[in-house]
C-alpha cells in the first residue's frame, strides 16, 4: 500500500510538471487576453528540439534552453497572426497546433529510437532518505524542483511589478491600458514570448525528462488539458499548481494500476485525465466567468 | 422593389463563386511556395515532390478515383464543422465524432451481420450518425448550459474517442482469428457500401454530396436556416425574439457530430471492412480546416475538400517516395490556414 502511494505521488509530480509549465504559459497568455490553443504545437516543437539537442550535444541544460527558445520563436507565428493581423485566436491556435504536429514529425523522424541520458536525477541529500515519502518527493530532476518556484515567480511578476500590472491591464481592458500610456500590442507580444518559453520547457521536460524518447504527437493533448487547467485555476497560481499535480496523478494512476495488475484496460484508465478535465470544467463552469480576464478572446483593434 | 432578373442573379452568383474560388486558390498557391521552402530546407526536392503528388493524384484515372475516396470523409467532416459554425460554434471534435460513428456502425455490422444489405446498410448509416451525434451532443449540452466552451470540450473528447476505439479493438471486439492484430472480425459482404465499378469510390461520396446539398438548402431556404442566421448575427437579439438559442446549440452540435460520424461509418464500411485503430489520418481536423477555408460556403467546401484530398493523398505519396513522415502534410495544411488567417484583418 505504501509502495502504491509512493509510486502515485512520485508519478503525479513527474507527470504534473510538464502540465504545470504549460499551464503557466497558457495562464500568462490569457492574463494578457489571448487564448492560445496552439500550446499543443509549441510543446511538440519544444519536445522535439529539446530531444534533438540532447542527442547531438549530450547536454540536458542546452536541450532545455534550445527547447525554450524554439518554443518562443514558434509561438511568434501565432503572435503575429493574432496581434498584428488580428486573426481569430482560436483558429490561429489550431493552425499552430497543426504546424507543430507536422514540423515536429519532420524534425524528429531521424531521431525515433535514439537513446539519451536525459535530465539527471538530483536526490536532495538528507531529505531523499527520509522514511515514507522521502524518495517520492526528493529524487527528481531540476525542472521538477523549479516548477513551483517558477509558478511563484510568475505570480510575483504579474502582481508586484509594473510590467505585470500592465499585462493584466491589457488583458482586462486594452483600450483603457492604451489610454493609460501602455502599448497593448508590445505587451501581448512579450506575454506570448514568455508563454512560448514555458510551453517549450514543458515539451522538453516530457521528451528529455520523463520519456527520454521522442514519439510523434507525444504530448497527446496535454496542451489542451493545460487550457482546461487554466480555467480550472481561475487564472490563479496556487490552484494551477494543485490542478497540474492532480492531473499528473490522473496520468500516473494508469501506470500504477497496471503495475498492480488491476484488470481494467489501460485504454480506459488513459481516458481519466480528459474526462476529469471535462467534469472539473463543468462543475467549475458557473463561477468562472467572474474570474476571467475581461477582454479574453477579444482582439484589440486599436482605439478608433 | 422588384426582384432582379434571373440572368443578373446568375451573374452575381457567378461573380461571388469566382471570388470564393480565388480566395481559396490564391492562399493555396502561396502556401505551396512556403511548403516548398520547408522541403528544400530538409534537403528534399520540392519540384519532384509536387510532381509526384499531382501526377499520382490527378494524372491517372486510378489516382483521381483515389482522390475522390479521400475526399469523401473530408466533405462530411467539413460539413460537420460548417453546420454548427453557422451560429459560431467551433466544433473541433470531428475526429472523435468520426471514431464514435465508426464504433457504432461496427457494432451494427457485427451484431446484425445476418441481415440483407438493403436493411443492414441504412441501419449502419443511422447508427453512425447517432454515435457521432451523441458525441457532439455532449459538447452541445455543456455549451448550452454555459459550463464548458465547445472548443475545449470537443478537443478533449477526441482523445477519449480514440482511446475508446483502441479499447474495443484490443479488448472485447478483437477478432479471435486475427491472432495479434488489434482489429475486429471482417464485416459480412452485406455490411459493405457499394462501390463504383472497379474503383474504391463508394456510395459515401453521394452521402457527402447530399449532405452539402441539404446544408445549402436548409440554411438558405428554410425557417430553421433563417433562425440560424439570426442567432449567428446577434444571439441576444435572437433570444429576445423568442428563438430557442439553447436548442439550436444542442441540435446543431448533434447534427454536426452525426455528419462526422457518418464519415466514420463510411470508412469502416467501404474502405477498411472492419474496425482498426488506423481509421483516420486526421480527417476530422482536416475537415475543420476545409470548412474554415471555405468560410462555410457549400460550393467552397466541395472545392476545398477536393484540394485537401489531393494534399492528404499527397501525404501518402511523400511517405513512399521521399521517406517523409505522413504527418508532414500537416505543415502544408497549417501554412494554408496561416495565409488565410493572416490575410484577413479583423474578427470574422
Amino acid at each position: 500500500m505504501l509502495g502504491l502511494a509512493r509510486g502515485l505521488l512520485s508519478g503525479a509530480i513527474v507527470s504534473g510538471t510538464p502540465l504545470l509549465y504549460a499551464t503557466l504559459g497558457e495562464l500568462i497568455s490569457e492574463r494578457a487576453g489571448i487564448v492560445n490553443l496552439g500550446l499543443e504545437g509549441v510543446m511538440l516543437v519544444g519536445a522535439v528540439v529539446g530531444f534533438i539537442t540532447c542527442v547531438s550535444t549530450g547536454s540536458a541544460t542546452l536541450a532545455v534552453t534550445a527547447a525554450a527558445l524554439a518554443g518562443a520563436l514558434f509561438n511568434m507565428i501565432f503572435a503575429f497572426l493574432v496581434i498584428s493581423r488580428r486573426a481569430n485566436p482560436l483558429a490561429s491556435g489550431l493552425a499552430l497546433m497543426f504546424c507543430g504536429v507536422g514540423l515536429s514529425a519532420l524534425l524528429g523522424a531521424p531521431y525515433i529510437g535514439s537513446q539519451i541520458g536525459g535530465l539527471p536525477e538530483i536526490s536532495i541529500p538528507g531529505l531523499a532518505d527520509l522514511p515514507l515519502l522521502g524518495p517520492a518527493l526528493f529524487a527528481h530532476d531540476a525542472l521538477v524542483y523549479l516548477a513551483a518556484p517558477v509558478a511563484t515567480l510568475l505570480w510575483w511578476v504579474l502582481f508586484f511589478t509594473r510590467w505585470g500590472l500592465s499585462l493584466r491591464a491589457v488583458g482586462e481592458n486594452p483600450v483603457a491600458a492604451f489610454a493609460a500610456g501602455r502599448n497593448p500590442h508590445r505587451i501581448q507580444y512579450q506575454a506570448l514570448v514568455v508563454a512560448g518559453i514555458l510551453g517549450g520547457i514543458a515539451g522538453a521536460h516530457l521528451s528529455v525528462g520523463v520519456a527520454k524518447a521522442w514519439a510523434e504527437w507525444m504530448t497527446a493533448g496535454r496542451g489542451f488539458i493545460a487550457v482546461a487547467l487554466v480555467i480550472f485555476s481561475k487564472w490563479h497560481r496556487l490552484r494551477a499548481i494543485a490542478g497540474a499535480f492532480l492531473f499528473g496523478g490522473a496520468i500516473s494512476l494508469q501506470l500504477q494500476m497496471q503495475a498492480l495488475g488491476v484488470p481494467i484496460s489501460a485504454f480506459l484508465l488513459d481516458m481519466l485525465p480528459y474526462v476529469l478535465s471535462l467534469v472539473v470544467l463543468a462543475i467549475w463552469g458557473g463561477a468562472r466567468r467572474h474570474a476571467a480576464p475581461g477582454s479574453l478572446g477579444r482582439v484589440f483593434q486599436g482605439t478608433e | 422593389m422588384t426582384a432582379p432578373p434571373e440572368s443578373a442573379r446568375l451573374a452575381i452568383a457567378w461573380r461571388a463563386g469566382r471570388a470564393r474560388l480565388a480566395s481559396v486558390a490564391a492562399p493555396a498557391g502561396l502556401a505551396l511556395v512556403v511548403f516548398a521552402g520547408v522541403l528544400l530546407a530538409f534537403g528534399k526536392n520540392p519540384i519532384k515532390a509536387y510532381v509526384d503528388i499531382f501526377s499520382s493524384t490527378l494524372g491517372s484515372p486510378y489516382g483521381f478515383s483515389e482522390t475522390l475516396v479521400k475526399m469523401t470523409p473530408l466533405v462530411l467532416t467539413a460539413v460537420a464543422v460548417a453546420v454548427p459554425a453557422k451560429i459560431w460554434l467551433i466544433n473541433v471534435g470531428g475526429e472523435g465524432q468520426l471514431y464514435i460513428g465508426a464504433i457504432f456502425a461496427t457494432w451494427g455490422a457485427l451484431t446484425f451481420g445476418h441481415l440483407p444489405g438493403w436493411l443492414l446498410l441504412p441501419l449502419m448509416v443511422a447508427l453512425g450518425f447517432l454515435g457521432g451525434g451523441l458525441w457532439g451532443l455532449v459538447s452541445g449540452l455543456l455549451r448550452a448550459k454555459g459550463w464548458v466552451s465547445e472548443t475545449i470540450s470537443t478537443l478533449l473528447m477526441n482523445y477519449v474517442a480514440i482511446l475508446l476505439l483502441n479499447y474495443v479493438v484490443f479488448g472485447p471486439w478483437k477478432d479471435p482469428e486475427g491472432v495479434n492484430y488489434p482489429q475486429t472480425a471482417e464485416f459480412a459482404p452485406a455490411a459493405m457500401l457499394p462501390v463504383l465499378g472497379q474503383s474504391r469510390v463508394h456510395l459515401g461520396l453521394a452521402l457527402g454530396l447530399v449532405a452539402v446539398g441539404l446544408f445549402a438548402f436548409f440554411v438558405s431556404r428554410t425557417r430553421w436556416g433563417l433562425e440560424m442566421r439570426a442567432i449567428g448575427g446577434n444571439a441576444d437579439a435572437a433570444r429576445r425574439n423568442g428563438i430557442p438559442v439553447g436548442r439550436y446549440v444542442v441540435g446543431l452540435m448533434f447534427i454536426g457530430g452525426g455528419l462526422a460520424g457518418l464519415a466514420g461509418m463510411c470508412e469502416v464500411s467501404a474502405i477498411q471492412g472492419r474496425l482498426r485503430p488506423s481509421l483516420s489520418p486526421g480527417y476530422g481536423y482536416t475537415g475543420f480546416l476545409i470548412s474554415w477555408m471555405a468560410g462555410g460556403h457549400p460550393l467552397g467546401i466541395l472545392g476545398a475538400a477536393f484540394l485537401l484530398a489531393v494534399v492528404t493523398a499527397g501525404g501518402d505519396i511523400l511517405q513512399m517516395t521521399q521517406a517523409l513522415p505522413g504527418s508532414v502534410v500537416n505543415i502544408l495544411m497549417a501554412v494554408i490556414l496561416f495565409v488565410i488567417l493572416g490575410r484577413r484583418t479583423g474578427e470574422r
